[in-house]
């Protein structure tokens, strides 16, 4: 088959690889109708995600059709038609009885690897790294997928379309546990820092969980306009205005009652010495974040609330304003998104009209150009927000 | 890692400890600690240097813009990269310093990768961290952990002992059962090719040895508390003697198990020994931690859990030599 495989960094190629197999009972293969690029998979492109090797497929977001199961699958079929979480989980251990899918115990064969970085490991994710466990990828025409009575929800409805269904494998789920995680009340102002596709669900969440007032800040007006449009959000151009004074004067001096991160390691600074300082670092891996957005995210925060992080994060961290975040007993909650948890209640979110999540697509193409999606998405070009590749 | 002390079992869960008591094995591993440790002395002024003299170069190697204001960052890190230098090549066993160093640096995540797969000599895993020019830090981090361990003032018997802890969420009855059987062992235990059950309390292991060898030998159950505890141990005439115990106890959250389970044995000498040493893992508690892993994964879901990069599951060997994540053929 043909596989979208990371080849170094900076460099992805369509190639061909062998078919997946069945290798555990609970597997089904998967034959990929439409599967998309994500902004965690830009980590992996531009080389600071470790454990990747030449040759692994990408791809974690994706779905199709069944096309076999292993022998101990139960509830799904061959001709199903499904969406596939991107966090890789058991169902049976205590982590997935919390609900807490990312964190699942046993689906990371890998798990040393992690403990070695991280102190414990967290689940298996599709097409992302060695680390987190060695599975190939959804950027393919077919995918292996483990646990499948577990993960992959079954898309009955056949008026809904892929493009309508398909980012209830990670960005939406995602973008929408980012806002829940700040235990919103209405009058709430919500900040969220990057208007990617991550951010884009993560204020339109905030807004339908009730948030008053929802600000997003990045500096590209074409992601600004869609944040407005979509989710009726305030924008800030971080090129233009100081974030912290403009998040000021929005909540007459007390700064939002929650901020939210959809921004990650790979954030860029408007100030050159700053930034020239985390990308020397972050290029010597001296530490592996550029965290500008964090830091922003945890000053402007009001006394009392809570910062979100979503956007994804590495190993180790420099200049953490931790001194802000303790005196003014702020609460941190992340996490990779425990997918599983919110595709069914998503689903019915999208067929009952509440939100459409089309709205961020901007480019469709063939899975054998992958690579020129990648760039494009890379460098934001031609107003370039998701790229759907259809398999 | 390597600060175990028999008879204190971690707590954590998927924790594992090991206790070695054979001074030639802490020498050999000392050596290359050693040498991995000056390498890497060495390879801060090999980094540092460029930094200091040629830090608009280093800058472009490493893909940032060549701006006045980076060289002297770049250059600053140089200084520092420098300063933690002497320290570990004045030192006969470096252990301070190069936690110092890890300090300094960040766990550096970027060369895991690569400072796991590059196995062979110090020399060859500091060139690759050269040529990575990245992550020194996780360079840092194996070569304290080794040190470090061979430094354990540990005298006396010879045995090698390991512990280990991992909570499953299945009730201790049910453990019990599982482990009881002792032919469901060879199902997580990585090193076993068979068990069988002979009469009640017997049975016969085959364990796979280096080089396609197998060996042999008799145990029998000497301890047995229905849903509390096991207790295992090779016949006389085993040419490795080992016992094993595993202790259960119910965890805090409803109807999870606490398993506990520690390993022993007496590697013989000479050749034999340096193979018997292979097969029960260079790294018992890597080992153990692998071993109660595969347990976990097949008591919770029925099987061993694979993947692309590691088709045949959790294996330390198999994560140093990962297949690329593409299926397999
Ligand atoms: N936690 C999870 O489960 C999960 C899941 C999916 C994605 N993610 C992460 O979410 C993050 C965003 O993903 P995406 O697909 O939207 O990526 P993206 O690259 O399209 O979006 C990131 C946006 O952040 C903006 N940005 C950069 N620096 C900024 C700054 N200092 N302040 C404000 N905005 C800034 C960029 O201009 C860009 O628009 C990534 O880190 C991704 O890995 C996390
Ligand atoms: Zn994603
Ligand atoms: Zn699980």
């Amino acid at each position: 088959m043909r596989a979208n495989c990371w080849m170094g960094v900076h460099r992805v190629e369509v190639r061909d690889v062998p078919d997946p197999k069945i290798l555990n009972d609970g597997d089904a293969i998967v034959r990929v109708t439409s599967t998309a690029i994500c902004g965690s998979d830009l980590h992996l492109f531009d080389g600071y995600i470790p454990t990747m090797e030449k040759g692994d497929v990408l791809g974690h977001e994706f779905m199709g059709e069944v096309v076999e199961v292993g022998k101990g699958v139960t509830r799904v079929e061959v001709g199903d038609r499904v969406v596939v979480p991107f966090p890789i989980a058991c169902g049976s251990c205590l982590a997935c009885h919390r609900e807490l899918y990312s964190l699942c115990e046993n689906s990371n064969p890998n798990a040393g690897m992690a403990e070695k970085a991280w102190g414990s490991s967290a689940a298996g994710i599709f097409g992302y790294s060695h680390m987190a466990g060695g599975y190939a990828g959804g950027q393919a025409e077919y995918v292996r997928v483990p646990f499948a009575d577990v993960g992959p929800i079954v898309i009955e409805d056949d008026s809904l379309s892929d493009e309508q269904v398909l980012f209830l494998s990670d960005i939406f789920p995602t973008g929408y546990m980012g806002a829940e995680l700040c235990d919103i009340q209405p009058a709430d102002t919500v900040a969220v820092w990057g208007a990617g596709p991550v951010g884009q669900f993560a204020a339109a969440s905030a807004a339908l969980l009730g948030a008053g007032q929802v600000v997003v800040i990045d500096r590209f007006p074409y992601r600004l306009r869609t944040a407005a449009e979509h989710a009726g959000a305030q924008t800030l151009n971080y090129e233009e205005v100081d974030v912290r004074e403009a998040l000021r004067e929005l909540t007459a001096g007390r700064g939002p009652d929650a901020c939210i991160d959809a921004v990650g390691m790979e954030a860029h600074h408007g100030s050159g010495p700053i930034h020239a300082y985390d990308k020397v670092k972050q290029g010597l891996r001296m530490e592996t974040e550029r965290p500008h957005a964090l830091r922003q995210a945890i000053t402007s925060c009001r006394n009392g609330g809570t910062v979100s992080i979503m956007g994804v994060y590495g190993g180790m961290v420099d200049k953490f304003p931790l001194g802000s975040l303790m005196n003014r007993s702020l609460t941190i909650k992340t996490g990779q998104c425990h997918v599983q948890r919110y595709m069914r209640p998503l689903l019915q979110r999208i067929q009952s009209g509440e939100i459409d999540p089309t709205f961020v697509i901007t480019h469709r193409m063939p899975l054998s150009e992958a690579a020129q999606g990648y760039d494009i998405f890379r460098h934001k070009q031609d107003d370039c927000m998701k790229v759907v590749l259809n398999a | 890692m390597g600060s175990a002390r028999p008879g204190n079992p971690t707590t954590s869960e998927g924790g594992a400890q090991a206790t070695t008591a054979d001074p030639r094995g802490s020498d050999g591993r000392r050596g290359g600690g050693e040498r991995l440790a000056k390498g890497l002395a060495w390879f801060s002024i090999g980094l540092g240097v460029p930094q200091v003299l040629a830090p608009g170069r280093m800058n472009r190697l490493i893909g940032v813009d060549d701006s006045r204001q980076n060289r002297a960052v770049m250059r600053a890190m140089g200084v520092r990269e420098l300063a933690g230098a002497p320290g570990i090549l004045d030192r006969p066993r470096p252990s301070g310093f190069l936690f110092a160093r890890v300090a300094g640096d960040a766990l550096d995540l970027a060369l895991l990768g690569a400072a796991l797969r590059a196995k062979g000599s110090a020399r060859a895993r500091v060139a690759a961290a050269a040529a990575a020019v990245a992550g020194v830090t996780v360079l840092d981090v194996i070569a304290s952990a080794k040190t470090s361990r061979s430094a354990d003032p540990t005298t006396g018997e010879r045995a090698v002992r390991a512990h280990g802890a991992i909570t499953v969420n299945r009730p201790p009855d049910e453990v019990y059962r599982f482990w009881r059987d002792v032919e469901n062992l060879p199902r997580f235990m990585a090193h076993l090719e068979s068990v069988h059950g002979q009469e009640d309390l017997r049975s016969h292991w085959v364990a796979r040895a280096p080089a396609g060898r197998t060996v042999e030998w008799d145990a029998e159950v000497v301890e047995d508390v229905p849903g509390e505890l096991i207790a295992w141990r090779s016949l006389d005439g085993a040419e490795v003697p080992n016992s094993g115990t595993v202790r259960l106890a119910p965890a805090p959250r409803g109807g999870a198990t606490e398993v506990r389970v520690d390993v022993e044995h007496q590697p013989p000498l000479g050749a034999v020994g340096a193979a018997a040493a292979r097969l029960f893992g260079e790294d018992p508690v890597q080992q153990i931690k692998d071993d109660l892993r595969r347990f976990k994964q097949v008591i919770e879901t029925g099987e061993v859990v694979r993947s692309d990069g590691s088709p045949d599951g959790t294996r330390t060997q198999r994560q140093l030599h990962q297949r690329h994540a593409q299926p397999l053929a």
